[in-house]
């Protein structure tokens, strides 16, 4: 029996489980919401506690970052992430996750050449995607103006 | 040894004398449980770094298979190993401290049955004792083909789990109850899977060629064994090769399964078991228990392996599969 690569796509794609989109998307709005609800209640209290707008703005994030990290190190993250998608994976959570999992997973090759350069493997190409959008929007944005 | 077609047919009598696993916390807690060797609760072994934790299950195994098989390590004429770490370390710093003629082998999940085969071969042509065995471990293959162990992501309904564990088979020429009769190095198989979450689909198509040539080149059909058994195909991979011998007028399924989906039960694996301690510590466990006790006579044993790399894999080339068989009979 010869098969093309063709045939053989549309025999195993057939015993391929697919991925459940509607409780996928259930999993991220309620897992992702949840999380944005936390930002708010932070970004709540610190005006409650005399903070300006600018600067409950800049708190927020780095509270978030924090809880991020804190759960990452707690071993707790990629569990809630299993099941949350990108729930946990588009908050500003899911970027502290991505460097702080690195950083501690390559630990062990040093803190050079463990640590420090592999770090950003997983957010470094968020970054770099991330500024070259901006700059591109900021343009588009100026010749709009 | 003499060839039928590629199907090798050891001339001399081949035994196996003892075997040892060695396996994880999740492995521990799946179907097998009581029937591996050892079981680490902890899967870094006491060890500062995963690929320590991998060499010390991979010594723990070593030692427990030559102590049932009552052979010290000066005793061994070679020892075959191999894992999937870069340049196979689990296996050659495991045997470090052995001091016995070692060489490292290389078939990504298949490696147990090739070095079947190698050691196979060896005692075949005259050395009186081998050593073969298969190591993974899931933290470390995680973290050099995938992502941080940490790291939050959303597995794919066909992404296969890797195994932590070790599989050490003693063999040499003298007489035990299970003998390796015949065997069949396979041919590397690619039909374009890309998709390295569906590992089980790439290495289909190469269990189904070995598996099919073997029995047509030794006139048997899948009833005239008690199990055909693939490494490490899960689900979604043996679904497709009973498919493929359906289509070629066979049906393999009463008589065959896969260690991928033997190895955990309900555990959050999505499609089953991979890595080289999949097949290897399987069938140090379970499948030669079975032999060992009479339950199993005759068993085809057909470790599978996908070919790529991190690298081969972000160039966009598709995944090669491998599948080496060993027959393996009690006697």
């Amino acid at each position: 029996m010869k098969l093309t690569k063709e045939q053989y796509s549309e025999i195993y794609r057939r015993h391929t489980n697919k991925s459940n989109l509607v409780k996928d998307c259930l999993w991220a709005f309620f897992v992702g919401g949840t999380i944005c609800l936390i930002g708010e209640f932070f970004r709540n209290f610190y005006l409650s506690r005399g903070l300006s707008e600018q600067s409950a703005a800049t708190a927020v994030p780095i509270t978030m970052v924090f809880l991020g990290v804190a759960l990452t190190a707690l071993r707790v993250y990629h569990k809630i992430a299993n099941k949350a998608g990108a729930g946990t994976l588009v908050p500003i959570t899911g970027f502290a996750n991505a460097v702080s999992s690195a950083a501690v997973e390559f630990k062990a090759e040093g803190i050079i050449l463990g640590t420090c350069v592999k770090m950003f493997t997983i957010a470094g190409p968020v970054i770099a995607c991330g500024t070259s959008a901006s700059i591109v929007y900021g343009l588009i944005l100026l010749l709009l103006d | 040894m003499k060839l039928t077609g590629k199907t090798i047919t050891f001339s001399n009598p081949i035994y196996i004398n003892s075997w040892a696993s060695a396996v994880g916390s999740k492995e521990t807690a799946g179907p097998l449980k009581n029937d591996f060797d050892l079981t680490f609760d902890d899967d870094l072994l006491g060890q500062p770094t995963w690929e320590k934790a991998e060499t010390e299950l991979v010594k723990s195994a070593v030692k427990t298979a030559l102590d049932k098989g009552n052979v010290t390590l000066p005793q061994l004429d070679l020892v075959t190993g191999g894992d999937l770490l870069n340049q196979c370390t689990a296996s050659s710093f495991a045997s470090r401290d052995f001091s016995v003629p070692f060489l490292g082998l290389y078939g990504a999940c298949s490696t147990m049955a090739e070095g079947l085969i190698v050691t196979s071969a060896f005692i075949d042509g005259g050395i009186n004792y081998a050593l073969c065995e298969a190591s993974s471990h899931f933290c470390s293959a995680e973290r050099q083909y995938r992502m941080p162990i940490e790291y939050g992501s959303q597995r794919s309904p066909a992404a296969q789990w890797t195994v932590t564990g070790c599989g050490a088979v003693l063999l040499s020429n003298k007489p035990s109850n299970i003998m390796v009769t015949r065997s069949k190095i396979g041919k590397i198989v690619d039909l374009g899977v890309t998709d390295v979450s569906n590992m089980g689909a790439a290495m289909a198509p190469a269990a189904f060629d070995t598996i099919n040539e073997f029995l047509k080149d030794t006139g048997t059909r899948p009833e005239d064994f008690d199990l055909i058994v693939t490494g490490d195909l899960a689900q979604v991979g043996r679904d497709v090769v009973i498919e493929l011998f359906q289509k070629e007028g066979i049906d393999i399924a009463p008589y065959y399964d896969d260690c991928g989906c033997m190895i955990f039960g309900d555990q959050d694996v999505h499609s089953g078991g991979s890595g080289c301690g999949c097949s290897a510590s399987v069938l140090c466990s379970r499948l030669l228990k079975a032999m060992e006790e009479g339950e199993i006579k005759s068993l085809l044993f057909c470790g599978t392996g996908a070919l790529l790399s991190p690298t081969t894999s972000n160039q966009g080339e598709s995944i090669p599969g491998i599948c080496h068989l060993v027959e393996l009979r009690r006697v």
